[in-house]
């Protein structure tokens, strides 16, 4: 149904309609609206049966997941930045146990210095952990992507996290098109787990492994990823026969084709992105956009078959990789080894710096005229940094950053 | 799934012996040939494993108690790594292990998932060894405990972080030695006045049922384990398991430590619900802390090079004090 709704809310009931089980729920902003829009939906008997737990910490909710959906319920939950970091260890456990849970991460900045606003670090910073990660777009992408996350993940027996922008999508209100509960049951048969606990049928999980086969295993983990870029657009064009929308698939090539200088984005940017590119265009430079919807697996081929052509590409990362620069640029640069093009990283939007159409404009057309490095980081308020940098060359111990600068700007200078 | 192990017999507890002369529905769980054996024999346990024994009958007798519906969520340690080498395992019932600190959130999913499914035949079991439970896991367990999740949480404690080699715990009993409470200098071993009791500390949630037992009392644990599993709710039993390895005491006395440590009045057994305590389990023969301590390497450095007669005495008013607190004395009949 089309209505005027909130980001959250149009998440909260798609994830509804895809009748989780078992939903566990920690409070952290940007992420709070859905959980508890689910709690009512709960509460109201719209989703029956579902066991709705709160718990005492994001730690604590993954566990809690990991159980339920070793015991063979669809499993949900919903978190973001701190509240992410502080699961790590159960976010490795449930991947390499094979649990199909579902979780929406509500992107936010990592602290110090604590921020509540968005960019990519959270969830970037478990590109390694053996989850799935699907980066939405938009609104409407981002509640479509759930059912087609829950059919993914239970396909492969694989967690897969639905990424989408904080506060951005979250607390946007926009026309969704919210599926409807008969449209998702023909979509997403009910869960049936491969391995579940169960007495008549017992089995262990979760044993310990030694050297003689845990590499078999992390191989084997790897290539079950690997099936993923099969299924993902598999499931994407399913979904696409199913609501007559397109949401998912691996990647979005936005006026690539004949495109000197390709930009690469994840989320929301995409939209001001694409925007600039038709401006771009219209004044007849070559330029092009390519949105990456599945992080991991990065669909390197893919990536490659679009980009190799371009003579140069401009990564926009919205989280950093301190001490070498860009996440998603080195995942780009795997895709493209052995083609000599222009690579540029531009680290852009951190901590909710907004990324406007006038610093795009600006920036792709340093990287057009050959003025832009290898790595940037748009709209950096040089003065600012310049001083700490001074004071940093005069003592090896100049003091934190973050309680430098804030003394800076508290005496005006 | 291995088929189902021959039962072997063991002679084990002070009552066990007498089990041929009761009804066989009073018999001991363990004295039944059809005993589900939860846990199979040759797992890679050190002899004499009291945690090993534990958990035999713990899981043995919850599983009785449902019909053989049990599901089983269990921390990282000894009790997991001997269990589970890949590509074996020693468990005849399902069985999850996640991680360290989380056991009993994990065991919450479970049960989650079992209500969602109308499973309420099914029944969860979570367990750990004492730095699962006391420690890293301790914030998972509390809230397991505050949502009253219908689980029974088992805390085998050895005293001491046993599978990474002996360190201390928040339920290593000051003066002990550890790897990393050394004994050495004026206050040796653990420090007077840390650690924690989480019995209390679970009865503090008043929920339905806390209890305590020891190795040495099979029978009591067995009760005690069918007691819970006939209550719905947090349930939570800590069942002393003496650690041949860890204390420095022969394989074979594993039983006899842990009624010395109940004796002693150093471990107090018993019952409590809903935050109150129900029913405590008398000294029969009260026994000088002095006959608990000497047996075990861990408080060698108490007696040689010279008796620590101070320490000595402060153990023992912490054992009176267990005595007094819960009235374990046994009323003398004039
Ligand atoms: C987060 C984390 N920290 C540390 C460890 C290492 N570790 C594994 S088992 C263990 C100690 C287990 O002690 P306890 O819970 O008392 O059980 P026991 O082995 O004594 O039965 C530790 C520290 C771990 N696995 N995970
Ligand atoms: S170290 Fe202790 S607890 Fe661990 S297996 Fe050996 S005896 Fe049992």
């Amino acid at each position: 149904m089309l209505k005027q709704t909130e980001g959250s809310r149009a998440v909260a009931e798609t994830v509804a309609y895809c009748r989780p089980e078992v939903i566990a729920a920690y409070p952290i902003s940007p992420q709070t609206h859905i959980v508890e829009e689910l709690s009512r939906l709960v509460k109201s008997g719209a989703l029956k049966p579902c066991e709705y737990v709160n718990v005492e910490s994001e730690f604590a909710a993954m566990s809690l997941c990991i159980g339920a959906s070793a015991a063979g319920a669809r499993t949900y939950t919903a978190t973001a930045s701190q509240g992410l970091l502080y699961m790590v260890e159960a976010l490795y456990n449930a991947a390499g146990l094979g649990l199909p849970i579902v979780m929406t991460v509500a992107n936010r900045a990592i602290g110090a210095p604590i921020n509540i606003w968005n960019d990519h670090s959270d969830s970037m910073s478990q590109r390694d952990s053996g989850w799935i990660q699907l980066y939405a777009r938009d609104n409407q992408e981002a509640a479509d992507l759930h059912p087609q996350a829950f059919r993914l993940a239970e396909e492969l027996s694989l967690p897969v996290m639905v990424c989408m922008d904080g506060f951005v999508l979250t607390h946007a209100w926009e026309r969704i098109e919210v599926p409807e509960q008969a449209q998702v049951d023909a979509f997403l048969a009910p869960y049936e787990p491969r391995q579940v606990l169960d007495p008549d049928e017992p089995v262990s999980i979760g044993a310990m492994v030694g050297p003689e086969a845990f590499t078999e295993v992390r191989y084997l983990a790897h290539a079950k990823q690997m099936q993923a870029l099969e299924a993902i657009p598999d499931i994407a064009r399913e979904f696409r026969q199913a609501f007559a929308r397109d949401s998912g698939g691996l990647i979005h090539p936005y006026a690539c084709e004949f495109a000197d200088t390709i930009v690469v984005a994840l989320g929301s940017v995409l939209g001001t992105v694409c925007d600039v590119v038709d401006e771009m265009r219209a004044d007849g430079v070559r330029i092009g956009a390519l949105g990456i919807t599945s992080f991991r697996p990065f669909p390197l081929e893919a990536v490659r078959t679009v980009l190799g052509h371009a003579r140069r590409v401009v990564v926009l990362e919205r989280a950093l990789a301190v001490g070498v620069g860009g996440i998603v640029s080195q995942n780009v640069r795997t895709a493209l080894s052995g083609i000599r093009l222009d690579g540029h990283t531009v680290v852009a939007g951190l901590g909710g710096r907004p990324i406007t159409k006038e610093s795009l404009h600006r920036l792709f057309a340093d990287a057009i005229a050959g003025r832009l490095g290898h790595l940037e980081f748009l709209d950096l308020d040089t003065g600012l940094v310049e001083r700490e940098l001074a004071r940093m060359a005069q003592s090896r111990r100049s003091g934190p950053s973050a309680e430098n600068i804030l003394r800076d700007v508290g005496s005006n200078r | 799934m291995n088929a189902a192990q021959q039962v072997k017999f063991y002679q084990v507890g002070s009552l066990a012996a007498g089990n041929r002369l009761l009804d066989p529905e009073l018999r001991s769980d363990q004295a039944d040939p059809a005993r589900s054996n939860a846990l199979t024999c040759g797992h890679r346990a050190c002899q004499g494993c009291g945690e090993a024994l534990g958990a035999r009958y713990v899981l043995d007798a919850a599983q009785r108690a449902s019909g053989g519906k049990v599901i089983a969520v269990n921390a990282t340690g000894c009790l997991e790594v001997f269990s589970t080498p890949y590509p074996q395992t020693s468990w005849q019932l399902p069985w999850l292990h996640s991680l360290f600190g989380n056991a009993p959130a994990v065991a919450s999913g479970v049960a989650a998932a079992l209500r969602a499914k109308g499973r309420t035949d099914i029944r969860v079991v979570g367990q750990g060894g004492d730095g699962g439970t006391v420690d890293i896991g301790l914030g998972c367990l509390s809230g397991m405990f505050e949502r009253n999740d219908d689980v029974l949480y088992v805390c085998y404690d050895n005293e001491a972080y046993m599978n990474t080699g002996v360190q201390r715990s928040g339920a290593t009993p000051p003066t002990a030695r550890t790897a990393t409470t050394q004994a050495v200098g004026e206050e040796p071993g653990a420090p007077f006045g840390q650690g924690k009791s989480l019995p209390l500390i679970a009865m503090a949630h008043e929920i339905p049922y806390v209890a305590t037992a020891t190795v040495a009392g099979l029978r009591d644990l067995e009760a005690k384990v069918h007691r819970a599993m006939g209550l719905r709710g947090a349930r939570y039993l800590h069942v002393l398991v003496p650690c041949p390895l860890g204390w420095g005491t022969a394989s074979c006395d594993t039983v006899r430590i842990a009624r010395l440590a109940e004796q002693s009045g150093l471990f107090p057994v018993f019952e409590a619900a809903g935050g109150e305590v129900t029913e405590v389990t008398k000294i029969r023969r009260r026994v000088p802390v002095e006959e608990y301590l000497r047996p075990q390497k861990r408080y060698a450095h108490l007696f040689t090079p010279e008796v620590r007669t101070d320490v000595i005495a402060r153990l023992q008013r912490a054992a009176d004090r267990n005595i007094a607190r819960f009235d374990l004395a046994e009323e003398v009949v004039s």
